[in-house]
């Protein structure tokens, strides 16, 4: 057991969360907003492909960073415009764009790179750099400075969501249309426009959990490289009742999940002496899932209007 | 007026969807016309290109049936994809233990799973189909049961599902029913006496090598089942009756609780089937992470083919080709990979979802009457 539970486990389990909670953040602003976001998937692999791209041709992972936000909104808008203007099914636009990002990135990565659906190697110095860049003054610490900054930018957009959400008026709107348009639009806010930003705050944050993943975590962008994060995202975003902060605590439990089975791999044994099957770990987070939404722990319900297009009254 | 609109609309989609797609061709550099040419052309040759496309059509139409019966229910099925992996375990199972089959360990000789008979052929096939069918609609079942029972949302449910199918089945596959040592990560084959003949046999001029098999006869036969049970029987109105109005069906005297757990089931067996095609038929074992997205292609199959039959049989025949023909895009264009097939797929996702933004246009050239508000 102390070869499992060490302190890599748990920074494992911050490196492993971060995407997560930045994608399941951006479901958050979507789904607060009554937009249902099934394309975090999809969202997330538009940001890993445009930061790794972009940080490859400009040598800096922090335009790679802007471009893959600047695209994640606007594949967000993209959704935006067909559930909102166009009122097509949330869900099956979500699975389009889904679909649309596993082919999307592998055309233009043959196309960019001649390869077959990844990038190039990004070099080290042009990665999106760990704590330790910014703090070289205390190299005692260096155990928490290895930390990518992103981990510290999710910790703080989770502080500012929570903040924004119940503090400001923006987050009242915000929560407004999602629970009752009628009464928000009568009392004279835009449904749609609040609609608009919040899914495109949703592609914003799901870039840069997409940028985390290719230039933060990794150091090129591989065919379909999300490998289901998109989801675990929204389980947790479920899980954690929609709030933000619980939201986190959802996303570092199954990074956790999954932190431990690499960890336990050919350490951990059954007392029969067997390899414990990592499958059953990796299965935690989706059987948690449909537990929680069965109202076995606790109750967790969706904002009202969630997936239900604002037809304004004539 | 509405067959034709019923038609149009889907046929803009895909056009739509073919002029983003030659853009973004052009864009990097190849010919769009070239392109579309071998992505169209290769599929209509006797027999490689005709023999492809119908036997690559063959889960998309089970997979869009199944989509197409939720739907009518007012459900979303994402989960077709754990289904018809689960239905594919089940039917390799059975063709293992009760087709004689021992798995043997290499190294030792000794059985690692010995059989628990070995039925003649006119028993075990039959039964594999079966067990595909129930398989499938068990794992389906699962989300229409959790919805009905607890009210959680069957979409979260099936995509939540497909993973623990997935882990699942991975786990079986590696701990249990492979063959000791085996780097690929499948199961024993099953017994001879499980597999589905090919059409080869029976179709002069089709050879053998062509993997297309009895599976599609089953396919088209599940259209006509599916449109019969759904238009011309009582059990087939109710369920169409809770898809679109589920209060005024509940004010008629149906179960609603008991229509979404019956259309889950139907859609779960139907995806199910696609075990038959690809574990009788096609590779005669279970092969982890066999399907090429079939459930998902089952969703565009389904709303391309405005979940009718008919359409359905239609819309997964063109992603047939489409799928057989990014193989010659990969070998015979300069930039364009296969990809390109997936990236059109999400395209007509979204046209066909956000239909509405056709009208616009369509009025302005008086091909739609103004709808009246």
């Amino acid at each position: 057991m102390r070869q499992i539970f060490t302190l890599s486990l748990v920074f494992s389990t911050i490196r492993l969360s971060t995407p997560l909670v930045l994608a399941a953040l951006g479901g958050l602003y979507s789904e607060r907003s009554g937009v249902i976001n099934i394309a975090l998937e999809g969202l997330l692999l538009a940001g890993a492909f445009t930061a790794a791209s972009v940080t490859f041709y400009a040598h800096n992972p922090w335009i790679g960073l802007a471009a893959a936000i600047f695209a994640g909104a606007l594949v967000a808008y993209l959704i935006a415009l067909a559930c909102i203007r166009f009122k097509a099914d949330q869900v099956v636009t979500g699975t389009g764009i889904n679909i649309l990002f596993l082919g999307l990135p592998a055309v233009l990565s043959g196309a960019l790179f001649l390869s077959s659906g990844s990038t190039p190697q990004i070099p080290k110095e042009n990665l999106l750099p760990a704590l330790s860049r910014f703090l070289p003054f205390m190299p005692e610490w260096r155990i928490f400075t290895d930390v990518s900054s992103v981990s510290l930018l999710a910790l703080v957009m989770v502080l500012v969501t929570r903040y924004v959400l119940y503090r400001t008026p923006f987050g009242l709107r915000l929560r407004a249309v999602g629970e009752n348009p009628e009464a928000a639009d009568a009392a004279g806010v835009s449904v749609n426009l609040m609609r608009y930003i919040g899914v495109m705050l949703s592609g914003a944050l799901a870039g840069i959990g997409g940028a985390y993943l290719s230039i933060g975590q990794s150091s090129l962008f591989t065919r379909n490289m999300a490998s289901g994060r998109g989801f675990i995202a929204l389980a947790a975003l479920i899980f954690g009742k929609w709030r933000p902060v619980q939201t986190m605590l959802a996303c570092l439990l199954f990074g956790f999940a999954d932190a431990l089975t690499t960890q336990m791999q050919g350490v951990a044994k059954l007392p029969s002496g067997e390899d414990i099957p990592v499958q059953f770990i990796l299965m935690i987070p989706y059987v948690v899932t449909i537990i929680v939404l069965a109202g076995f722990i606790g109750q967790s319900r969706a904002p009202k209007a969630l997936g239900i297009p604002y037809q304004k009254e004539r | 007026m509405k067959l034709f609109r019923e038609i149009l609309f889907p046929l803009i989609a895909v056009l739509a969807a073919f002029i983003v797609g030659g853009i973004v061709v052009w864009i990097i550099g190849d010919n769009p016309f070239e392109t579309y040419k071998l992505l169209i052309g290769s599929a209509f040759s006797w027999p490689d290109g005709i023999g492809y496309t119908l036997f690559n059509a063959t889960p998309l139409i089970f997979t869009g049936l199944a989509v197409a019966v939720a739907f009518r229910c007012g459900l979303l099925n994402i989960g077709a994809e754990g289904q018809l992996y689960f239905a594919a375990f089940a039917t390799a199972w059975v063709g293992i233990k009760f087709g004689g089959v021992s798995i043997l360990n290499p190294s030792t000789g000794q059985a690692v799973v010995s059989p628990f008979a070995n039925l003649p052929a006119v028993v075990l096939l039959p039964l594999c189909c079966m067990v595909a069918i129930v398989a499938g609609a068990i794992w389906g079942a699962i989300p229409g049961v959790l919805k009905a029972r607890f009210g959680s949302h069957e979409v979260i449910n099936t995509i939540m599902l497909n993973f623990i199918a997935v882990a699942l089945l991975s786990y079986f596959t590696q701990y249990h029913y492979k063959i000791p040592g085996d780097a690929i990560m499948q199961t024993a084959e099953i017994g001879p006496k499980a597999f589905l003949p090919t059409l080869g046999r029976f179709i002069p001029g089709l050879p053998a090598r062509i993997p297309l098999n009895i599976a599609f006869i089953l396919a088209v036969i599940a259209c006509v089942l599916v449109y019969i049970f759904l238009w011309k029987t009582k059990w087939g109105y109710e369920l169409r009756a809770t898809g679109a109005n589920p209060s005024a069906a509940e004010y008629g005297g149906v179960s609603i609780r008991k229509q979404i757990i019956l259309a889950m089931a139907i859609s779960g067996g139907l995806a199910g089937m696609v075990g038959i095609n690809e574990v009788l038929g096609y590779r005669h074992r279970y092969y982890d992470g066999f399907s090429a997205n079939y459930g998902f292609v089952g969703i565009a199959v389904a709303l391309l083919g405005r979940n009718h039959p008919v359409g359905v049989f239609l819309a997964a025949i063109l992603f047939a080709i489409l799928l057989r023909g990014g193989i010659f895009v990969d070998a015979f264009t300069l930039h364009v990979s296969k990809d390109i097939v997936d990236m059109l797929l999400g395209i007509v996702i979204v046209f066909v979802a956000a239909e509405a933004m056709f009208r616009g246009p369509l009025k302005k050239f008086g091909l739609m009457r103004r709808a009246k508000v």
